[in-house]
């Protein structure tokens, strides 16, 4: 295996990373703080204000991008190009290619959140970029692969590590998904507006094909890969077991791309599709506790360290919750529990489970690991990282209870007959039943988005502290040359 | 050209889909685990992460 010294932050482009890492942060803020907002809004009507900009329907997919790609997205960026340079012991092909990807990126969430606000809307559920911003988004990520292909290719070390397997699957799968998806014809060039090339039932079948691999490749295989690395890091033991990550990467990514069609059950799509995509479904815990398990036991014989360090402990509930998630998902997918569960909020705690527990937990660790290092400092305040954390895992289990008791609920509600074999409830009863169960979600989101902020004060403070800490390194060795 | 027809019939894709599928399975699975020699090589690269660090591992398994 090929050795190289680690000879600072010369070798690597590190500028891109920090540039990422902070706007990963300033995005998780807004992105959540409207999430909190429109929460609120459900148990709050008030807070509409009767400003179509700031109703639920225009600030919903605000939410979802901001933080998706956003927050994901940039910590993704971040931790990748960290994550191939130190693998593969190389600087990244073209500073010019990935300052493109990180201005391309920014204006792509920017323009997104003000055509969502100005009623701009493919209606495609965490695709509703009008064709524009499809286009802008084609162009970023082939840069992006060929910047992160071209890496791997100058390479250093002679195997490719497997964090960086996963990271190329999703940078792969994204531009497949995204590609598809979003095949659209404009009502004239200058316009926003444009119609699916698919119609019907087609057109939601593509639609759940994108967006159940979006979880699996974008949401899944991507921050499997901060996982492959940052949780050894941080353990400061090296991963479980290789081999059972070279078995999870090929089952994780063959098995994912035949489940979307389980978001249709019960719909106009053929029967043996929406069964075909159970199967798969419930296949998929395999590999993703084989994943989940290699993770975890990463610490085994440091145990402790979840006890001493907050920063582990963030990874490793992070696990948990893909375990959990990936459990209940498969469980979801079974047609009988589909047929109470589909269209309620259960499905809506179901992804928070996911995406706060996994994805927002080990981009939180991984972030924490990272950032004070690209500024070589310490973390400005450990009992920060405590605080977040516990405000952190208060908030996903205020979220995700107040969802399954409301999901349950509104499905019983909604089958329920009388004796005379009439609906027993009206819609509205089972609305004004949830009112309870929508404000706790709304308190369970202010816990995680305080937590939030909070990381992001530490992290500003931590930046502040690391560019102190250089200045009066290089003061020091001024005064030492102009005394010799 | 008339063999073609053959995969046209989903009764004959979907058993040939899952050989081929499960025998490739089956195949990472030997590559994974089948050797000793390569258990150990790829084993060894679990140890990546740390070969450009200045501290090195600091606990190792």
């Amino acid at each position: 295996m090929a050795v190289t010294t680690y000879s600072g932050a010369e070798q690597y482009n590190f500028d891109i990373v920090k540039k990422f890492a902070v706007m990963s942060l300033v995005w998780a803020v807004i992105g959540m703080f409207v999430g909190v907002y429109i929460a609120s809004e459900l148990a709050w009507p008030f807070l509409n204000f009767d400003n179509p900009y700031i109703s639920f329907g225009r600030f919903r997919p605000v939410h979802t991008t901001t933080v998706i790609f956003g927050f994901g997205g940039s910590a993704l960026f971040a931790t990748s190009y960290y994550v191939v340079q130190r693998t593969c012991q190389t600087r990244l092909i073209s500073d010019g290619m990935a300052s493109f990807t990180f201005w391309g990126w920014m204006a792509i969430i920017f323009l997104a959140d003000i055509s969502y606000m100005l009623g701009y809307t493919q209606s495609r559920e965490y695709a509703e970029m009008e064709w524009p911003i499809d286009i802008l988004i084609e162009v970023v990520w082939v840069t992006y692969l060929i910047l992160f292909v071209g890496t791997i290719m100058r390479r250093k070390q002679p195997h490719i590590y497997v964090a960086n397997w996963f990271y190329l699957a999703f940078i792969l799968a994204t531009a497949l998904l995204h590609t598809f998806n979003n095949l659209a014809m404009p009502i004239n060039l200058f316009s926003m507006k444009s119609y699916s090339l698919f119609a019907g039932t087609q057109d939601a079948m593509t639609q759940w094909w994108y967006g159940h691999n979006a979880v699996g490749f974008f949401l899944t295989a991507a921050f499997l890969g901060m996982m492959y690395y940052f949780v050894p890091k941080q353990a400061g033991r090296p991963i479980y077991s290789y081999r059972l990550s070279i078995v999870h990467f090929w089952a994780l990514g063959f098995m994912y791309m035949w489940v979307g069609a389980h978001h249709l059950h019960w719909t106009a799509l053929p029967d043996w599709t929406s069964s075909l995509a159970a199967a798969f479904s419930i296949l998929l815990l395999m590999p993703s506790w084989g994943g989940m398990i290699n993770g975890i036991m990463t610490l085994s014989g440091a145990w402790d360290k979840l006890r001493t360090d907050p920063v582990m402990r963030f990874m490793i509930v992070a696990l948990s919750f893909y375990g959990m998630s990936t459990f209940e998902g498969p469980m979801m997918s079974l047609k009988e529990v589909n047929a109470l569960s589909h269209y309620t909020d259960w499905t809506v705690g179901h992804v928070h489970s996911g995406a706060l527990g996994w994805v927002a937990m080990i981009s939180f660790g991984s972030l924490y690991h990272m950032m004070p290092k690209l500024w070589d400092t310490k973390i400005y305040s450990q009992k920060m990282v405590e605080w977040h954390f516990w405000l952190a895992t208060i908030g996903i289990v205020l979220y995700i209870v107040a969802m399954w008791i409301s999901g349950i609920t509104q499905g019983l509600m909604w089958r329920a007959f009388d004796e005379f074999g009439n609906l027993q409830y009206s819609f509205v009863e089972s609305v004004a039943a949830m009112h309870p169960f929508y404000a706790m979600r709304a308190i369970g989101g202010m816990f995680f988005l305080t937590g939030a902020v909070l990381m992001t004060y530490n992290m500003f403070m931590t930046i502040r502290q690391g560019k102190r800490e250089a200045a009066a390194l290089e003061a020091k060795l001024a005064a030492k040359m102009a005394r010799a | 050209m008339e063999w073609l027809i053959w995969f046209s019939k989903p009764e004959n894709t979907k058993p040939l889909a899952l050989i081929i599928f499960f025998v490739t399975f089956i195949g990472i699975l030997i590559y994974a685990y089948g050797s000793k020699t390569r258990s150990e090589k790829l084993e060894s690269y679990r140890d990546i992460p740390f070969l450009d660090d200045e501290e090195g591992t600091k606990d190792k398994q």
